[in-house]
């Protein structure tokens, strides 16, 4: 244990402590504006400056190692001037117009700032010397270098996170600056539109584009019939936003302010969640049987899981080559879009030219992967809008609704009702999970061999996951899957997914099934969630999905009723043709720059 | 057009592919070429297996590395306090008028490139320039004029 | 306080025989050679001025089998061009000095970073380079040197920025703690030491640590190479022993109109012609790297101030706030205080961030950018203003 004295009081740390740490140890709070719980030190902004006996210059509390005998002052006269002087040169190269930005009050700069309560600035206003560029050729987010303070959490995030580096800290001294590739617009290189940066980004230099005005005016709109689909991690999210703690279930306030909103119909992805289950469960069986009994060489195993749009523009640009391993399901966002302008518009005998299909989402990725050109199965844009769960918060209030006091409502029908594996797609190996639920009891007929149908293998904040679920007493049309060992491997975040991909590229991977998830945690982590994020929030949100499948009263994909019955009346069967038309892809190779 | 590809697999032979091997493959490919194209550093981020985004920002982090369009002979004039003191405007203005370009222009035949830089290491003997990377020092209008007559000869 | 007359000295340049001088290394123990360095006083030679022997001792003392001698030949300081001379005149001198440094601290591989600028000297340096390596497997010992070239940053003179550019990467100064003495170029134990002081380095072995430390003062042990130039008759190199004032200098260099020195470039001090006497050039007073520009009265102050931070704004990596928004800051300050945009006692809000910077900023650029800020408008407030 290291000793030190921070503000005259004692206190002993592990050795690799930093001053940071040790310091919110005594809960002495220290301003902070780069560092990043996900993300390795920077100290480059300088705003956590402390000073330390006998040391010649201020030290970055977030850089600098507890060490035996230090003695620390945080808050001394010196200090604050610095910290002060620091916090005002950001702002002065920071376009404030503060009351027109998204990020209004959920912006760190501007807390910082109101801490500080600056009445006149000091300092030159820089931002007239710069041609700051506002990028927005992105479906997804905005990149406004105006606001910018380069505290490169986003490169940071981007390169340790997600193994893309589509940004980079490029030039230097005064024309420094967050660059793309030769400053391309981000539509045209390697970005995968995760949101992991927008997620990051202390200020409103990353923010996602929104789409909520088209929403309200397409709700307001009499001719339009508006259905909205949320998918697995919204509800256990928003919250968040709405001054719940990390972790606490809002599933039945949500879908009535959904209603209170005016959505015409509140459905859940959930359902065609459950219903990817059975597509994809049917693909993986069916490429298992063409590989091993008929001895196909075309077979791409292992197969990929296909939900994360993040994910898929990974493997487009960097892997091209392993398209074919991905499963051609549609992520259920997608699969419901198509069926909400076909299937639903039927069902409910509506023209499906006026419907307009919105889905909330964890993800801003979905914003681009409902932009694909293939994504117009039904003859329409099957996706009109995609919110992110920030957003539908922002409309809530918008609204009026008094969130907390609001009954809780249920799913409308059709194409509201889900299951247990369903709501856990939103948690890493989630995907995973529901699968094996399904897939091991058409091949045995019997549940999953695991304690209440918990896979606890698959679960968990680790970054790459392996399992092997040995299959017996198989039924008689999968005797050729008796005795075998399935192996499985889950990953979340690119990086990981990266990990994996070296070694399916390696030839060692031995794995038939992987499921991959773009962000940290899957879903639940996404680029769409509340801001801030860090792994306590996250194991919260995560616990709250398990505790919400719990508490389902079905929790196999294969027992939705309204899967049971679209497949009765709509699809015919899992992989049919109507299916292949309707709820399966193709992939594009793309650039990796 | 010059195959770009070829060049930074060469390029990767002499200095290795891992990330410390970059400033020589960037290094090479401007002495060769005087800049670097978007397609050469796209093809670097290939063979080292680094983003391109990295590529550039560390590029656009070097002076010398320039990813714009720069001509066969790069002038560089110092700007710094002694060559400033010492007539470095005069300097500037005659490579303007000889060449008909502005400082941050390259000539319409791709000859040159006129640009101010930081202290070169010549303030003893101010002014000086570099052309690609010879230093020229002690100049006169008179003398700059002739130095780069020479090489328009070339 | 200790004052030397000015005395021109001959160690820098001296003819001997790097053979010669490696035996005797070579004969030395690790702990001998670092003594001597101790002994001798020697500071680092690029600017900063950290004790060489305890560089060398505390890299020694790293178990790590890997280690690394850089030296560091990316010379950017404003005014300075002694490094340049030295690898040009003496290159087998600084290849010793790499080799007995790498004795010393248990290294067998040295880089030479150099600066962009000097590539025109590189082909020469190889052909050195080469009768360096042939010349030390000769004598039966195993020391390997390589060339890196930096690419036009002034900031890679720092040393864990020119680490990281050796590394391939954008040259941004690292957090420190770890020092390079622990972690260093690709992470590993590391001593890096200037062109010049690697020279030293070898004439302390050559002739005793006595030989060094009879030069000089207390603080400033030994001669240095200054590089001189602006309004000076006899700009060039001259090898100096330390102790002298900024008057005994003037009234060698200057060309009889002198109003201020810069001392040390353009992160040094300007010293105003009041206090040339009182000033000795040095540890105890303005140290220097070697840069020292002499400015007659015809010179405008704001333009020499001006033409630093304009470098300063250009040069900054650009990744700590007050480095990066500092030095925009100062330079656009004087700007608008010069065209009456502001008032003039706006220089004293500067002044104040000057000293922010000092204490904030991550590296020593940052840090030392307030030193020509402050002593330039502390002493020539008027011509700021006016």
């Amino acid at each position: 244990m290291i000793n030190l004295t921070i503000n005259n009081q004692k206190v002993s740390v592990d050795p690799g402590t930093t001053v940071l740490q040790a310091a919110r140890k005594l809960n002495i709070n220290i301003p902070t504006l780069c560092n990043h719980e996900d993300l390795c030190v920077a100290g480059n902004c300088r705003v956590c400056v402390v000073e330390q006996t006998g040391a010649r210059t201020l030290v970055a509390s977030c850089a600098t190692p507890a060490s035996e005998g230090m003695d620390i002052h945080t808050n001394t006269l010196k200090v604050r001037n610095a910290r002060k002087h620091i916090i005002e040169l950001l702002l002065s190269e920071h376009r404030s117009d503060c009351t027109k930005c998204y990020k209004n009050q959920n912006c760190e700069l501007q807390s910082l700032a109101n801490e500080f309560a600056f009445g006149d600035t000091i300092f030159l206003d820089l931002v007239e010397d710069h041609n700051y560029t506002i990028d927005r050729s992105s479906p997804s987010f905005i990149k406004d270098d105006s606001k910018c303070i380069r505290c490169q959490r986003c490169v940071r995030t981007c390169d340790q996170l997600q193994y893309i580096s589509a940004i980079a800290v490029a030039n230097k001294g005064a024309h420094q600056k967050i660059s793309s590739f030769h400053n391309r617009p981000m539509s045209h290189v390697v970005c995968t539109n995760c949101g992991q940066c927008v997620n990051r980004c202390p200020t409103g230099a990353l923010v996602e584009k929104t789409y909520i005005d088209q929403v309200w005016d397409a709700i307001y709109d009499p001719e339009r019939h508006v259905v909205v689909q949320t998918a697995p991690a919204v509800r256990i999210a928003l919250g968040e936003d709405l001054g719940y703690d990390p972790g606490e279930r809002v599933t039945g306030k949500m879908v009535n302010a959904l209603k209170q909103l005016g959505f015409d119909s509140v459905l859940d992805t959930d359902f065609t969640a459950d219903l990817t289950i059975m597509e994809e469960g049917t693909e993986l069986l069916t490429r298992l049987k063409k590989a091993l009994v008929d001895k196909d060489k075309k077979i791409s195993l292992p197969m990929f899981t296909s939900c994360s749009p993040g994910w898929i523009k990974f493997i487009e640009h960097k892997y091209p080559e392993f398209l074919p391993n991905l499963s051609t399901c549609k992520s259920p966002q997608q699969m419901f879009g198509a069926l909400a302008k076909t299937f639903y518009a039927q069902k409910r005998n509506i023209d499906p030219s006026k419907v307009v299909s919105v889905s909330i989402m964890p993800c801003t990725a979905k914003k681009f992967e409902a932009d694909r050109p293939e994504m117009r199965a039904s003859g329409y844009k099957d996706v009109d809008f995609v919110l992110t769960t920030r957003e539908l918060a922002v409309m809530i209030k918008q609204a009026g609704i008094d969130f907390r006091n609001l009954s809780e409502a249920k799913y409308d029908s059709i194409m509201g009702d889900s299951t247990g594996a369903g709501v856990i797609f939103g948690a890493t190996g989630g995907v995973m999970e529901a699968a094996l639920r399904t897939a091991y009891e058409i091949v045995t007929g019997r549940e999953v061999p695991f304690n209440n149908l918990n896979i606890t293998p698959v679960r968990g904040m680790d970054g790459v996951k392996e399992a092997t679920v040995k299959i017996e007493g198989c039924l008689e049309d999968w005797k050729f899957l008796e005795g075998a060992e399935l192996k499985v491997a889950i990953a979340h975040g690119l990086v990981n997914a990266n990990k994996i991909m070296k070694q399916v590229k390696n030839g060692k991977a031995p794995y038939h099934f992987v499921e991959i998830m773009a962000c940290p945690g899957g879903c639940l982590g996404g680029g769409g969630q509340p801001i801030p994020t860090n792994p306590t929030i996250r194991k919260n949100r995560m616990k709250a999905i398990y505790s919400e499948d719990e508490h389902m009263v079905l929790r196999k994909s294969h027992q939705n009723p309204e899967v049971i019955a679209i497949y009765k009346d709509f699809l015919g069967k899992p992989n049919s043709h109507v299916s292949h038309e309707l709820l399966h892809t193709h992939y594009v190779e793309r650039d990796n720059f | 057009m010059y195959q770009v590809g070829n060049l930074v697999k060469e390029l990767s032979a002499k200095h290795g592919n891992t990330r410390e091997s970059l400033m020589p493959i960037l290094q090479d490919i401007v002495l060769k070429h005087n800049y670097l194209t978007d397609e050469a550093m796209v093809e670097v981020a290939k063979e080292l297996d680094v983003s391109a985004a990295e590529v550039y920002g560390t590029a656009s982090f070097y002076t010398f590395l320039d990813t714009q369009a720069r001509g066969k002979y790069v002038i560089r004039v110092c700007k710094t306090i002694t060559c400033s003191m010492k007539g470095k405007g005069d300097i500037v203005h005659t490579i303007e008028d000889i060449l008909r370009i502005k400082v941050g222009e390259t000539t319409a035949d791709n000859q040159f490139t006129l640009l101010e830089t930081n202290c070169i290491g010549w303030c003893h003997k101010a002014p000086a320039i570099l052309i690609n990377e010879m230093p020229y020092t002690e100049l006169t209008p008179e003398k700059v004029t002739e130095i780069i007559k020479n090489y328009m000869q070339k | 306080m200790e004052n030397k007359a000015l005395n021109k000295v001959g160690l820098i340049f001296e003819k001997i025989s790097p053979k010669e001088v490696l035996e005797k290394a070579y004969k030395m123990t690790s702990a001998e050679i670092i003594q001597a360095m101790l002994d001798s006083g020697l500071k680092g030679r690029g600017g900063a001025g950290f004790p060489t022997g305890l560089k060398w001792k505390y890299t020694a003392a790293e178990k790590e089998p890997e280690k690394y001698i850089v030296c560091n030949a990316d010379e950017g300081e404003p005014g300075t061009f002694k490094d340049r001379e030295i690898l040009d005149r003496v290159s087998l001198k600084v290849y010793g000095g790499m080799a007995i440094a790498g004795k010393a601290i248990g290294a067998k591989s040295g880089i030479v970073y150099l600066r962009g600028e000097y590539r025109y000297l590189l082909p020469k340096l190889l052909i050195e380079l080469n009768e360096f390596h042939k010349m030390i497997r000769e004598m039966g010992y195993d020391f390997n040197i390589e060339f890196r070239m930096g690419s036009g940053a002034y900031i890679c003179g720092e040393e864990s920025a020119l680490f990281e550019s050796i590394e391939g990467k954008r040259g941004e100064p690292r957090n420190k703690p770890p020092y390079p003495t622990v972690a260093g170029v690709f992470s590993k134990p590391t001593s890096i030491n200037n062109v010049e002081t690697l020279v030293t380095a070898m004439m302390i072995i050559n002739h005793g640590p006595e030989k060094f430390s009879q030069y000089g003062t207390k603080d400033s042990r030994g001669s240095k190479v200054f590089s001189v130039s602006g309004d000076t008759p006899t700009p060039g190199i001259f090898e100096l022993e330390l102790g002298m004032t900024v008057q005994q200098f003037v009234n060698e260099f200057g060309d009889g109109d002198t109003k201020a020195v810069q001392v040390g470039g353009a992160s040094g001090f300007c010293v105003p012609r009041k206090k040339f006497a009182e000033t000795i050039i040095g540890f105890e007073g303005v140290p220097t790297g070697g840069s020292m520009k002499l400015f007659n009265s015809s010179r405008s102050m704001y333009n020499v101030l001006h033409n630093y931070l304009d470098f300063f704004a250009e040069e900054s990596c650009g990744q700590c706030t007050p480095c990066r928004v500092g030095c925009q800051q100062l330079l656009k300050g004087i700007e608008k205080v010069k065209k009456g945009e502001v008032k003039s006692t706006y220089l004293n809000e500067l002044t104040k961030l000057a000293d922010t910077m000092k204490i904030a900023a991550k590296c020593g650029l940052g840090q030392s950018v307030g030193n020509a800020f402050k002593s330039i408008v502390g002493n020539f407030r008027e011509e700021i203003i006016y």
